[in-house]
């Protein structure tokens, strides 16, 4: 019935174990081959459930194809391939082969047939991305890693619970469009919304992915996030809450990002923001917003990998990463600051890069259903990805003042990796069709009508005039700003504290009491029992004698008066 | 520092970017006469609407921000100490 095929992602997690066990001299070669590899069977798959195995009694769907599926799958191998070339010089053994093994499980989500499986390479995901964050090698690194590693576990048990009761109550798991109608189906919302990095946890994502190594930063920033972005498509279209989840993913992300120094971290605020877009247009949910959801977590991956190429390798090269040590690496990084602005402008939505023709999707979705509200602030929102990574991330990093440092210009493999993933930026942007051609549904539109072209460039130019007319109010501070995470970072200990501290004065009152308590009685029990108690007292037997007399006596009387009677 | 300042980071050539800007700036709100732009509610079709909304939303952004910060803004150091 279905044709023997192997599923696309066990190549890659072949291809990670081989990395793992070959010879140094080859571990390049089998980790470039492994996402070619790969490739080619993602575009093997047929669209419907093709591989299907029994597993504890159930029939479980390894592999479902599809176009949707297709497109994610793709861009996540791309993406693998893109990641290995940047860092097959730098990252350690350990990181690639994880790095590998954690874009395998995005693969085999995208194939995914039930939810199951998907549930089996969330998981997988999880953890090897938890291993790339650890490969960082620092205290920080470890800590945000257990931190992060906590929140996806959770998460992954929410979601767990989810599968679970719908397993039970429908007897399918079936992925197909679910409303949030039972507690099953709001806990698969819940925990597929933890992946997304959604309110209110959303500060598991810029606490950890910045602490990676300059190469895991890279692979970290596109898969979790994304086959979210996939699953919710799958199973949640059109669901309201999404466009308000969305829209404050999106502000949350701007926001954050204007007030952080970390460049990595702005870049991580920055994906929070872009996969708001992506959630928002899953809950407009109409077949234009579905698709552009699925182009914009296809761009945003190119482009993102390589603002995150970029950081890395001026993270590599000066071994600084915040914007108030940076600045004035033109000079010396030319191509990297190329490359970064050409990832700027895509993020951006420019006219002529790959952000522009599938954001667009979206915004124009919201104006084809009248959502008035929803359009207007996701127009604002372009304005200001443009003001936080657009112009703040390259403009403080490559430009601004001159840092005095003169790093080299990236090594060839970094130089190659940023050169491939900004040709695809501007590709796309150039090319629209190549990418509209593979997303799920027909597309009847088209990005470049001067009025479209119009409205967009005076949107971002004045952005950009904000940006400079309020440069002095975007002076670098060296702070951090406080997030929800602060309630379990901080809050959460202190709360121990407290409860310790309560627990102890109890304890030491009940200690006392007690002490106390037995004292009292042993000075009761000492007053009649002890040596000069009443009870203790040695008493004459002659007093014994006389009181029996006297009993037996009053007992003698009493019988001869009962008898004479 | 002896080498010779960057022809980017000069201010001539400062001076000589702010006046192309301002060309663009201008040129991209101009360019609406020739195209009539037909939004979707109306508001968003009149003469530089976007021009005015992109520079008026990304103000309002950074003046929030801002103000957020006074509250949100902790030294780098603030988790490591509490630990």
């Amino acid at each position: 019935m279905f044709e023997i095929i192997l599923p696309p992602a066990f190549f890659l997690i072949f291809g990670a174990i081989l990395v793992a066990i070959v010879r140094p001299a080859l571990r390049p070669v089998v980790a470039l081959l492994a996402p070619l590899v790969t490739l080619y069977a993602i575009w093997q798959v047929e669209d419907g459930v093709r591989l299907a195995v029994s597993f504890l009694g159930y029939e479980v769907q390894l592999v479902e194809g599809g176009p949707l599926r297709r497109l994610f799958a793709t861009i996540f191998a791309l993406m693998a391939f893109g990641g290995v070339i940047f860092s097959l010089r730098d990252a350690k053994w350990w990181e690639l082969s994880a790095a590998l093994a954690y874009a395998a499980g995005a693969v085999g989500v995208s194939f995914a047939g039930d939810l199951i499986v998907m549930f089996v390479f969330w998981e997988f995901m999880a953890l090897f991305s938890t291993v790339v964050i650890w490969s960082g090698g620092t205290e920080a690194a470890r800590r945000a890693g257990i931190r992060y590693v906590i929140m996806h576990l959770v998460g992954g048990i929410v979601l767990k619970i989810g599968i679970e009761g719908l397993m039970i109550h429908t007897g399918s798991v079936e992925i197909r469009a679910l409303s949030l109608e039972s507690f099953d189906t709001w806990m698969i919302l819940i925990g597929l919304l933890v992946n997304a990095a959604a309110p209110p946890i959303s500060a598991w994502l810029p606490d950890a992915y910045p602490e990676s190594t300059p190469t895991g930063g890279v692979w970290l920033s596109a898969f979790t996030t994304k086959t979210a972005v996939l699953a919710l498509i799958l199973l949640f279209p059109g669901t309201e809450l999404l466009i308000y989840v969305g829209l404050w993913m999106i502000f949350y992300g701007i926001i954050y990002a204007l007030l952080e120094n970390d460049m990595r971290r702005i870049l991580s605020y920055s994906i929070v923001n872009q996969v708001g877009f992506m959630v928002c247009g899953v809950g407009i949910g109409t077949e234009m917003a579905l698709n552009g959801a699925a182009a914009h977590a296809f761009t945003h991956i190119l482009y993102k990998a390589l603002l995150f190429m970029s950081a890395g390798a001026v993270l590599a090269a000066t071994g600084k990463r915040k914007c108030s040590d940076l600045g004035g690496l033109f000079r010396t990084m030319p191509l990297t600051t190329l490359c970064g602005v050409i990832g700027a402008l895509s993020i951006s939505a420019f006219p002529l890069t790959s952000g522009f023709v599938s954001k667009s999707l979206i915004v124009q979705a919201a104006g084809d259903e009248h959502l008035l509200w929803v359009w207007f602030l996701l127009v604002a929102a372009s304005a200001g990805v443009f003001l936080h990574a657009g112009i703040k991330f390259p403009w403080f990093v490559f430009f601004q003042k001159d840092s005095g440092l003169r790093p080299p210009e990236a090594p060839w493999n970094m130089r190659i990796a940023m050169i491939f993933f900004a040709a695809l930026c501007l590709l796309i942007g150039l090319f629209p069709a190549l990418l509209y051609r593979l997303l799920p549904y027909p597309v009847d539109y088209i990005p470049y009508t001067q009025e479209h072209v119009l409205t967009q460039l005076q949107l971002l130019l004045f952005a950009g005039l904000a940006f400079f007319v309020m440069l002095p109010w975007m002076k670098r501070t060296l702070t951090i700003t406080l997030d929800t995470d602060w309630f379990w970072r901080v809050a959460a200990s202190r709360l121990y504290r407290i409860i310790e501290r309560l627990a102890n004065a109890l304890r030491a009152r009940l200690e006392q009491g007690a002490k106390d308590a037995v004292a009292s009685l042993s000075a009761r029990l000492m007053r009649s029992h002890g040596a000069e108690g009443v009870l203790a007292r040695t008493w004459p037997t002659g007093s014994m004698l006389l009181w029996s007399v006297s009993f037996l006596l009053v007992l003698v009387v009493i019988g001869a008066r009962m008898s004479a009677g | 520092m002896n080498e010779k300042e960057h022809w980017l980071a000069r201010s001539s050539t400062i001076r000589w970017l702010w006046r192309v800007f301002a060309l663009m700036l201008a040129a991209v709100v101009l360019w609406q006469l020739w195209t009539p732009v037909h939004g979707h509610f109306g508001i968003d079709g009149l003469f530089g609407f976007h021009a005015a909304y992109g520079f008026l939303a990304c103000v309002g952004m950074v003046l929030f921000a801002k103000l957020l910060g006074v509250f949100l803004k902790r030294p780098e150091d603030y988790y490591d100490r509490d630990v």
